[in-house]
């Protein structure tokens, strides 16, 4: 009953290893453009760490996801866009100093909403509470009026779709189908060279680290055990006395915070951000990062992410037709075979040879039992 | 009716309730009142409503019309979780528990702090959560289990379970739907026997069907049928109503 407040041991030791693979490993064996590739499936892992939490935990499966990761990436684009249509910058325009998509689409000023993106605290701001309050009133919309499972997901899908349409349509505000793109500076820092991409690697990581302990945190409170309870009786924690629309909107809530710091490193790491990444395919395409990595594992979330945009990227290339088949697939062989994912894989095959190879090689006391083995054995 | 008497005051007074599911009155004008420290045990045939009657005294069904008071507060008013913290607990008739925490973790959820969301994060695993939960572990048979995953559990030892995780809340008004169903002989002995140290100091209302048991805890039976009040009082009387021996008993 000593554990600590964010893990125990076991998992010290996998956090520790993950860390020394980002941290160590991929930097040294890496070239630049492909550290920044890892850096671009990263972002993808907050969200997928995200439904750790919330569809994983708490069994609230969100398929609009995107969303968030959208939200949070604009933010950052905005601020990152405006920095980047400085006066000088833009002098070609027929409106010096706004960003050159609202120029083509003959606005001539400024928006309001656009103009405290200026500020980067307002930004950092920003990027955490427009979606954490976004998702705060989807929430209390839905879970109040105990609109769960299905439904759920197909009304998240439904916000994806609705958020895409408008970003798309509102193109002189939003840069619309193209996104916003030629992002230079932060803070007069150039983010596009590669010892900027390497720096930025590093920070990326360093995020994902504090979400991972967050996620950690969240998991040993009671917080995280009546996420489980909830999950499997809904109403048995009700008449314990706890308001389980709370706790749905709280893991709605942090899941959609990590979506949204995800979307921010990807405006930053790979110097755009667009539609493309808010509808309702790539929502989609991050719940499966979730389940191929194990849905109940936040670790596994982060190695699910890699393996299959791996995969993607170099499958794509090979078979690009095929290759949205082969994610389909994979989801589905992954639910059928592995309901845990990766990590559950690694529980049930990996882990006990581990075990058995660190207690085979102590050596053994007197009145020793085998007892890890016996742990391991099906109960009778 | 005397002026000026004040009347009694229940623990639990149910007035004049009724609730209709698409015009079919599952509880129909029904009246009763529990006291401080009564066992009342609800019996009747299947589909008289019994386990509607806890659902709404409870909250999982919202009443039609009537009115139900604990301690003089209208439960028809309130959400389930407002009403668990006025002190009503409620045990399903099927084993209620979570299956994949443990015993310790299954008692702690139950334990009467830390019900916020924010309480929930900050919450510790203290010595009064420890003591209190080893004390109820204790009363149900489960000290030696207390980290085992629930649902290795047999059926018995889970309904035990449950009624632990109420008792852990402490209740006012304890509600339990079927709590021998499905056991052994002597897992039944044992239950009533749990059921007899815990009543104390609390009112409990029981749905059974099982007579030689309701014989044993009933300080008062209440027999319904078809959403109402076939008879009232003690187990001699509803056993000598005929009304009651031709509509249950006699089967």
């Amino acid at each position: 009953m000593t554990d600590n407040r964010f893990f125990n041991r076991s998992e010290f030791i996998g956090i520790l290893v993950l860390a020394v693979f980002l941290m160590v490993i991929l930097p040294l064996t890496l070239d630049v453009f492909r550290l920044n590739l890892v850096a671009k499936y990263l972002t993808y892992a907050f969200v997928a760490l995200g439904l750790v939490v919330c569809w994983g935990y708490g069994g609230i499966l969100s398929l609009g996801q995107g969303v968030f990761f959208g939200l949070g990436g604009y933010c950052m684009a905005m601020f990152l866009k405006l920095e980047a249509s400085s006066v000088e910058n833009t002098k070609i325009q027929s409106t010096p100093g706004i960003p050159d998509f609202m120029d083509w689409n003959q606005i001539t000023a400024l928006p309001l909403f656009w103009k405290p993106f200026s500020s980067l605290t307002f930004t950092i701001a920003a990027i955490i509470l427009v979606p954490g309050i976004f998702a705060l009133i989807i929430g209390t919309a839905m879970f109040k009026r105990r609109v769960g499972g299905t439904y759920f997901a197909i009304i998240t899908q439904a916000v994806a779709a609705i958020l895409t349409i408008l970003i798309v349509g509102q193109q002189g505000y939003t840069g619309g189908i193209n996104g916003m793109t030629d992002l230079r500076t932060l803070k007069g820092w150039d983010i596009r060279p590669d010892h900027a991409k390497v720096v930025l690697y590093f920070f990326e990581v360093g995020c994902l680290f504090v979400c991972i302990m967050i996620a950690q945190f969240v998991r040993h409170s009671k917080l995280g055990r009546i996420l489980v309870a909830m999950r499997e009786k809904e109403d048995r924690v009700r008449f314990s006395g706890y308001s389980v629309a709370n706790f749905k909107i709280f893991a709605f809530c942090v899941a959609a915070v990590f979506a949204a710091i995800g979307g921010a490193m990807f405006a930053l790491n790979v110097g755009f951000m667009s539609p493309s990444f808010v509808g309702i395919v790539p929502s989609i395409e991050m719940v499966i990062y979730t389940a191929v990595g194990g849905r109940l594992s936040i670790l596994g979330a982060v190695y699910g992410t890699l393996l299959v945009n791996f995969a993607k990227t170099s499958l794509s290339e090979t078979f690009p037709e095929l290759w949205l088949f082969g994610l389909g697939g994979l989801f589905i062989a992954v639910v059928l075979a592995f309901p845990n994912g990766l990590a559950g894989i690694w529980g049930d095959y990996v882990q006990p040879h581990i075990d058995r190879l660190i207690s085979s090689r102590k050596p053994k006391p007197e009145g020793w039992t085998d007892k890890s083995v016996t742990d391991g054995a099906p109960a009778e | 009716m005397l002026v000026g008497h004040q009347p009694k005051e229940f623990l639990l007074a149910v007035e004049a309730l009724t609730v209709s599911f698409d015009g079919f009155k599952a509880v129909n004008d029904l009246s009763f009142y529990v006291d401080e420290n009564e066992i009342r045990v609800i019996i009747g045939p299947n589909g008289a409503g019994k386990t509607t009657v806890l659902d709404l005294i409870c909250g999982k069904t919202k009443a039609t019309s009537g009115s139900i008071q604990f301690r003089g507060k209208e439960l028809t008013r309130m959400r389930e979780n407002e009403i668990v913290k006025t002190g009503v607990g409620r045990k399903f008739q099927n084993p209620s528990i979570y299956d994949d925490l443990t015993v310790f973790e299954n008692l702690e959820i139950s334990y009467p702090r830390g019900r916020s969301v924010f309480g929930a994060l900050t919450f510790t695993r203290d010595a009064a959560v420890r003591d209190r939960v080893h004390e109820v572990a204790e009363m149900i048979f489960l000290k030696d289990r207390l980290n085992v995953n629930a649902d290795l559990l047999s059926h018995g030892q889970k309904q035990w379970l449950e009624i632990g995780m109420l008792l852990i809340q402490d209740p006012d008004l304890l509600m339990l739907d079927e709590p021998v169903a499905g056991m052994s002989v002597s897992e039944r002995a044992k239950t009533a026997e749990l059921l007899n140290r815990i009543i104390k100091n609390r009112s409990v209302l029981v749905i059974e069907h099982d007579m030689k048991f309701v014989e044993d805890i009933a300080h008062k039976v209440t027999v319904l049928h078809q959403g109402q009040i076939l008879s009232e009082g003690t187990m001699e009387k509803v056993k000598n109503d005929l009304k009651v021996v031709e509509v249950y008993l006699g089967h």
